[in-house]
């Protein structure tokens, strides 16, 4: 059988079009059912909520079983209390492959279970295959290599990564209605975990105002802008064609820039008309917050820097050398 | 507040090319720099500040072959008290599992109150040593910590970075491992000083029978069947010539596509 952790929205963050299952959840339900299918698993579903009901009704169509665990403490995400419970689960039904999200809940959650509970775990996988073995692919040197990974034995934990697969709600091609059967699973936990740990609420990050999801023209630096005293000839191009100025996260981590002018996946999800991307790598979590920007321009001096396979137009040179040249070619036209 | 922090030294490939090796299984290493990872700066800093802060000790640890001398030292002179390397053919033919067993070996044996990892290494991007590491010392564990804060020596408040600008905030006892992202603090420069002092600083050196482990306990449970480059989905079109060509076509492009 195959199992995967079901990872919701909190309440709060759930709007009524979107629902509690995050996307993750969906993309899993369909690599997990590419496995089924080819080896007749059933697919279930873990499920760990306050409210278990709203979720089920979402995914019982795509899941042969789903397996509840309700209560109050489950509310909200909490590693130190979803560990044990899902220990206890997957010691049980023993799936031949547990997959968990490659997310914030997710790279906290499985490593620390699958060494509980024995089993090899490979993080952060695009592509899966499962014959006698579990063959899969991941990258490796920020995008730059990719490994083929096996797993030495069979059960064995995956993490998947966002966007790898179509979601399942979304894919023509299946069209299930399994109605899964509903299990409601007890539980017991020591109770000296509710003071070893306690879940105090979300937060977010503070904003100064600048909301670069709004932009039409964006003009993106990365590493390759080298020094903090690069940044205003940077920033006055941008208010040459009417953009906005935004990074990849080491501009942030840095202190160059204010954290709300991050793209990516711990950053915004941007999607404007023009991405000019100026000394950065491509690192997937950077590319997942600007890939569908609908033109995107690349200057990087590594020809083989990942951006380019998004990118529309690439540019091999330095970033340094051609910005302060391309900044009179615009003020020339723009006479 | 006596605090471990594991430093992993990697190759710096962001402006290189990375090529695969004869093998098919590692990357060609000749010609690359190697670094500590860039998350483990900011745990080594974390340490530092909660030990200016707290007293105590910082104890700096790395499973690798000598030369990961070169970071441990280099986290000596900006001011860990010691520094611990694990050195073993069996720890070096591993996977993930290997190195926190062998992390947690050599851990395990000494009185703690704090481990701090990085919360991914930038050569495997596994983001496993750390929560793994802290189930075999069966103790709690947050990855991804954006803020570490202290309360009464027993208690840590952290938060932890979700996707899209969202933090999960929480306390966890002590002792615990925090896997530290990038961007927390600051990470200090060595002062000269701090260099001098260092090659007087204590630094242990043990192997798997030191240690007293078993050699079956090892075992990797994952393996790198074979590495490659991606194909090239060169989707960009590239523009060329000299940087004024390029500027031009560069200028003419952006006209076309939004105006000016
Ligand atoms: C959980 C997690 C979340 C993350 N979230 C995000 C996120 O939201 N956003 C994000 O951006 N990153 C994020 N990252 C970090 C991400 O993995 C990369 O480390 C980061 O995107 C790299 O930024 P960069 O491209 O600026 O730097 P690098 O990868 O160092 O690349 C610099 C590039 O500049 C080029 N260059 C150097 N000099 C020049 C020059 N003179 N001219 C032209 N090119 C030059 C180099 O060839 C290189 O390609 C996250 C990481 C983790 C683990
Ligand atoms: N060989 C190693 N020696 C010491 N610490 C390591 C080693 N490998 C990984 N780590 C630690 O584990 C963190 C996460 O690594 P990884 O799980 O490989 O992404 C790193 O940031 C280090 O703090």
């Amino acid at each position: 059988m195959i199992a995967l952790l079901i990872e919701t929205r909190n309440i709060n963050e759930a709007s009524t079009s979107q629902g509690r299952v995050k996307d993750i959840s969906f993309e899993m339900l369909t690599l997990a059912h590419q496995i089924s299918q080819q080896h007749n698993y059933p697919v279930i579903a873990l499920v760990l909520s306050n409210n278990c009901q709203p979720i089920v009704d979402e995914i019982k169509q795509y899941c042969h079983e789903i397996i509840c665990v309700e209560d109050n403490c489950l509310e909200n995400f909490n590693t130190q209390i979803y560990q044990p419970i899902l220990h206890q689960i997957i010691s049980e039904l023993k799936p031949t492959i547990t997959m968990i999200g490659h997310s914030g809940f997710g790279t906290d959650l499985a490593p620390y279970l699958a060494t509980t509970l024995g089993l090899p775990l490979i993080t952060d996988v695009f592509d899966v295959e499962l014959n006698s073995t579990l063959l899969v692919r991941r990258q490796m040197y920020g995008g730059k290599i990719i490994a083929e990974v096996i797993s030495k034995m069979l059960p064995a934990m995956i993490t998947v990564r966002a966007g790898s697969f179509e979601k399942i709600t979304a894919s023509p091609s299946v069209n299930l209605n399994l109605s899964a059967k509903v299990t409601k699973k007890p539980f017991t936990l020591d109770q000296t975990i509710f003071e070893k740990s306690k879940f105090l609420g979300y937060g977010e990050v503070p904003t100064t105002g600048i909301d670069i999801t709004k932009a039409d023209v964006i003009v993106a630096i990365g590493r390759g802008i080298k020094e903090q005293k690069n940044i205003p000839l940077i920033e006055q191009f941008a208010n040459e064609i009417g953009g906005t100025l935004a990074c990849t996260r080491p501009i942030i981590d840095a202190g160059w820039l204010p954290k709300d002018r991050q793209v990516g996946s711990s950053g915004k999800t941007v999607k404007p008309k023009l991405y000019i991307a100026l000394g950065i790598s491509g690192a997937f979590q950077h590319i997942s917050g600007m890939k569908n920007s609908e033109t995107i321009i690349a200057v990087n001096k590594d020809p083989e820097a990942p951006i380019f396979s998004v990118a529309h137009y690439g540019v091999v040179g330095d970033v340094l050398k051609i910005m302060p040249v391309l900044a009179n070619k615009i003020k020339e036209l723009k006479g | 507040m006596d605090i471990f922090v594991c430093l992993k030294m990697v190759p710096d490939t962001s402006e290189t090319e990375v090529r695969v090796d004869s093998t098919g299984k590692d990357i060609l290493k000749v010609r690359l720099l190697y670094t500590t990872n860039e998350a483990d700066n900011y745990a080594l800093e974390t340490a530092l500040l909660l030990k200016e802060q707290f007293g105590g000790t910082v104890t700096v640890i790395s499973v690798g072959t000598q030369s990961v001398d070169e970071i441990l030292k280099m986290a000596l002179a900006k001011g860990a008290d010691k520094a611990i390397r694990l050195t073993d053919d069996l720890f070096l033919n591993g996977d993930a599992w290997t190195v926190a067993y062998a992390l947690y070996q050599a851990i395990s044996k000494n009185k703690f109150d704090l481990v701090l990892t990085g919360c991914i290494a930038t050569d495997d991007g596994n983001s496993q040593i750390g929560p793994m590491l802290a189930a075999l010392l069966q103790i709690p564990s947050a990855a991804y910590v954006t803020k570490v804060e202290i309360i009464n020596n027993t208690k840590a408040k952290v938060n932890r970075e979700l996707e899209g600008g969202l933090l999960e905030i929480k306390e966890i006892s002590l002792p615990a491992l925090f896997t530290i992202q990038t961007g927390i603090n600051t990470p200090r420069y060595p002062s000269i000083i701090g260099i001098k002092r260092a090659s007087s600083k204590p630094f242990e050196v043990l192997n798997a029978t030191q240690l007293n482990i078993d050699p079956n306990k090892l075992a990797a449970l994952t393996e790198i069947r074979q590495l490659y480059q991606p194909k090239v989905e060169a989707k960009a079109q590239f523009i060329t010539g000299s940087d004024d060509e390029i500027s031009t076509k560069l200028a003419e492009l952006i006209k076309e596509k939004v105006g000016l």
